[in-house]
């Protein structure tokens, strides 16, 4: 195998702000440098690309530094937040613009897909359109020609195909778009989240071309997708970008994990440092999320995850009406469920002794969906009083549930609801 | 960039290598020459397009110029008297009509093509000169149908005669294709040093249309250049449309004045803006989508 893309530590200078305005003072100034043979003066001020940081600069670094290799047939995947660089980067690869410094050597015709539909004209018929947008996407008449019926059967809009596409639905015209797209004779093809647009039918249908497109042709390609599951399902090799530089490079598993490990603006563990609760029988210390392994995880749990939730503290005075649990509630206050560890069976219950104590409560896999939630420490003496109130007085920390969706090639994107339970059906 | 021998030595093997800089003389023509077919698919996009929805359909590319030339019979050649050549008036103005128009319609186009193509450029890579050039092959084609009416009315007055006089065709006719490249290379020429300006200072587009409507009056459209005397004769003898415009006249008319001094400043005049918008073009091309 060789490399078919390699990216030489690429960066990108981006002017903020309102482009229009001191422009004309700027080119006198740079060229005055050139003149002279300096440096461009406005290119060294430039800042790394973190949306959130109001920075000082006009001038920011969409990317910087980025090194890659992309071997022949390989399919990867690049994930990363808003911002990150991920279509700046897309968009050097294409020829869209130019990097600010760095190089790209590429071995093999790139076609890319940055939108669909790019350069269809709503008085056309759809039959003119294949041709325009295929001829802009690179191909030559007798090309699309020979691809013609094809691309008309992929996108099922047979019928209308010589009515203007202005009369079309949206969900034709992006039908009719992708079809075009999926048909390229390219030996790179690139393509930015243009699954985010159409039914889960047609969705499917255009996860099922870009597996087939890149296993059986050996085509490279490079997918740029939020859907973490789109993504982990066609790409073996994934990049993080994180503020315009490479943040991994990994096989797409690795990549995707360390991508929901930066979702960390939220608490996750909590901890009692100002020996709050002061009761005589329950010390709480703290509070925190475990995965199945029994690492503490600030990151996010894939739905097919156990999430378990860890209280510890110190029994002071034993009681054997002393609850120890939690109450798990979305952003926006509302209960799903509360949970203690004398549920059940009396003779299950675990011994609470006086001293030290730690007991994990398991939320099963394949109960909440994709989403935030909040869990808070509820420990009472029941009927008697409370020592952590939820939604009152508790110890809060946050959940993040994403990713790990089914492997139904139906449960591909997330479903709305809050609960994601996982079935199952018989014949009756 | 400096191109060391050991880089050379390493870009053996790569079809091609993306940098921030390149030549200002690699004018990706080959590449051009490769998406040749999307250039006649936009030359059928924007004859469908501008006439789809409308009644009359093409029938409006006869009927421009012929409204036009009533309108300008009636202002300058009624009203301000203006000479034209004694030639009937239709005869006299069709002419200088449609060529001025294939002129200022491919001028004006261009001059906003990154402008006006911004969506797409931004998402999509193709040699960029595939836009410019569809709008002069997209104005060619409508200029021949305009030709064609021009001779049905020219072939009847040849034929049918008119009071006072005869038209004199002669072989000068062979130089009309020259005059007509002449013409789209002015108005690529001039459109491409113009949009390159306009990404980042769009006060130049309402200057344009200014400044073409003015330079109109400076070309013998709407009176001969035999009328024009004195120091604003220079003025029309510098402009490059002017001896086109006369030489056409002069080619099926037998009026006006055909000058191969003239004829040669405007070839001169269209190769030399023509390479330039050609070269600044291209350099603006590869950045302009970070300042549009």
């Amino acid at each position: 195998m060789s490399a078919v893309i390699k990216v030489e530590d690429i960066g990108k200078l981006y002017r903020l702000g309102e482009v229009g305005t001191g422009t004309l003072s700027h080119d006198l100034n740079r060229w005055w440098a050139r003149m002279r043979g300096k440096e461009d003066p406005f290119a060294k001020i430039g800042e790394s690309n973190d949306r959130t940081q109001k920075g000082t600069s006009e001038y920011v670094w969409a990317l910087k530094d980025v090194n890659f290799d992309i071997e022949e047939g390989e399919v990867l995947g690049i994930i990363g937040r808003n911002g990150a660089g991920k279509s700046t980067l897309l968009k050097i690869l294409s020829k869209v613009t130019r990097p600010s410094e760095g190089r790209i050597k590429v071995r093999g015709r790139i076609a890319s897909l940055l939108e669909v539909g790019t350069g269809f004209h709503p008085e056309l018929s759809g039959r003119d359109n294949i041709y325009l947008n295929g001829a802009i996407l690179g191909m030559t008449k007798a090309q699309i020609k020979s691809k013609f019926d094809e691309i008309v059967e992929f996108s099922g809009v047979n019928r209308y195909i010589d009515t203007p596409v202005k009369r079309y639905s949206s969900g034709m015209y992006v039908r009719l778009a992708f079809a075009v797209a999926a048909f390229l004779e390219c030996e790179i093809l690139i393509v930015d989240e243009v699954l985010a647009v159409g039914d889960i039918e047609f969705q499917k249908k255009c996860l099922g071309k870009m597996k087939d497109v890149s296993q059986n042709t050996g085509r490279t390609v490079i997918f740029v997708s939020h859907e973490l599951n789109a993504i982990s399902s066609i790409c073996r090799k994934g990049i993080l970008m994180h503020n315009g530089r490479v943040a991994a490079n990994d096989t797409i598993d690795k990549v995707i994990g360390q991508y929901l490990s930066q979702n960390t603006n939220f608490d996750t563990y909590w901890e009692n440092k100002d020996s709050k609760y002061d009761n005589p029988y329950f010390k709480p210390s703290k509070f925190y999320l475990v995965k199945e392994n029994k690492q503490v995880s600030s990151t996010s749990f894939g739905i097919n995850e156990r999430i378990g939730v860890v209280l510890e503290g110190t029994v002071t005075k034993v009681d054997p009406a002393l609850t120890l649990g939690f109450a798990v509630f979305t952003t926006d206050q509302k209960l799903l469920f509360w949970s203690n560890h004398t549920d059940g069976k009396q003779e299950n219950w675990i011994e609470i002794k006086e001293g030290q104590v730690r007991l994990i409560g398991w939320i099963p896999r394949n109960i909440l969906n994709e989403g935030n939630y909040k869990v808070e420490l509820m420990t009472s003496v029941h009927y008697k009083e409370w020592i952590t109130e939820p939604g009152k007085n508790a110890p809060v920390i946050s959940l993040d549930v994403a990713g790990g969706l089914d492997t139904s090639p139906y449960w591909q994107i997330p479903r709305p609801g809050i609960f994601a339970p996982l079935l199952t059906y018989e014949k009756w | 960039m400096d191109v060391s021998p050991a880089i050379q030595e390493d870009q053996k093997g790569w079809t091609e290598v993306i940098a921030p800089t390149s030549s200002p003389f690699d004018l990706h023509l080959a590449d051009v020459w490769r998406y040749r077919d999307l250039l006649m698919l936009l030359v059928r996009r924007d004859f469908i397009a501008t006439y789809k929805q409308t009644i009359l359909g093409p029938t409006w590319f006869f009927l421009q110029p012929i409204l036009t030339a009533i309108t300008y019979w009636v202002i300058f050649g009624q009203i301000a008297n203006l000479s034209t050549e004694n030639l009937p008036a239709l005869l006299f103005y069709l002419p200088g009509i449609t060529l001025w128009n294939y002129f200022s319609e491919c001028l004006n186009k261009t001059a906003s093509v990154l402008k006006d193509n911004a969506a797409i450029f931004g998402k999509v890579y193709f040699p960029r000169l595939i836009m410019p050039l569809s709008i002069v092959v997209s104005n060619l084609v409508k200029l021949g149908i305009q030709m064609f009416l021009f001779l049905v009315i020219w072939a009847f007055y040849l034929f049918a005669g008119f009071k006072g006089g005869a038209i004199h065709p002669n072989l000068t006719i062979c130089l009309i294709p020259f005059l007509i490249i002449v013409i789209g290379g002015l108005g690529l020429g001039f459109g491409m040093v113009i949009s390159s300006l306009t990404t980042k200072y769009r006060d130049l587009i309402f200057l344009l249309s200014f400044g073409v409507q003015l330079l109109m009056y400076a070309t013998p459209v709407i009176q001969p250049l035999s009328a024009v005397k004195g120091k604003w004769r220079l003025l029309f003898l510098a402009n490059p449309m002017t001896s086109i415009i006369e030489t056409f006249r002069y080619a099926f008319l037998g009026t006006g004045s055909f000058s191969i001094n003239g004829l040669l400043y405007s070839t001169i005049f269209m190769i030399v803006v023509l390479f330039l918008g050609i070269l600044i073009f291209n350099k603006v091309e590869k950045s302009f989508m970070d300042t549009v």
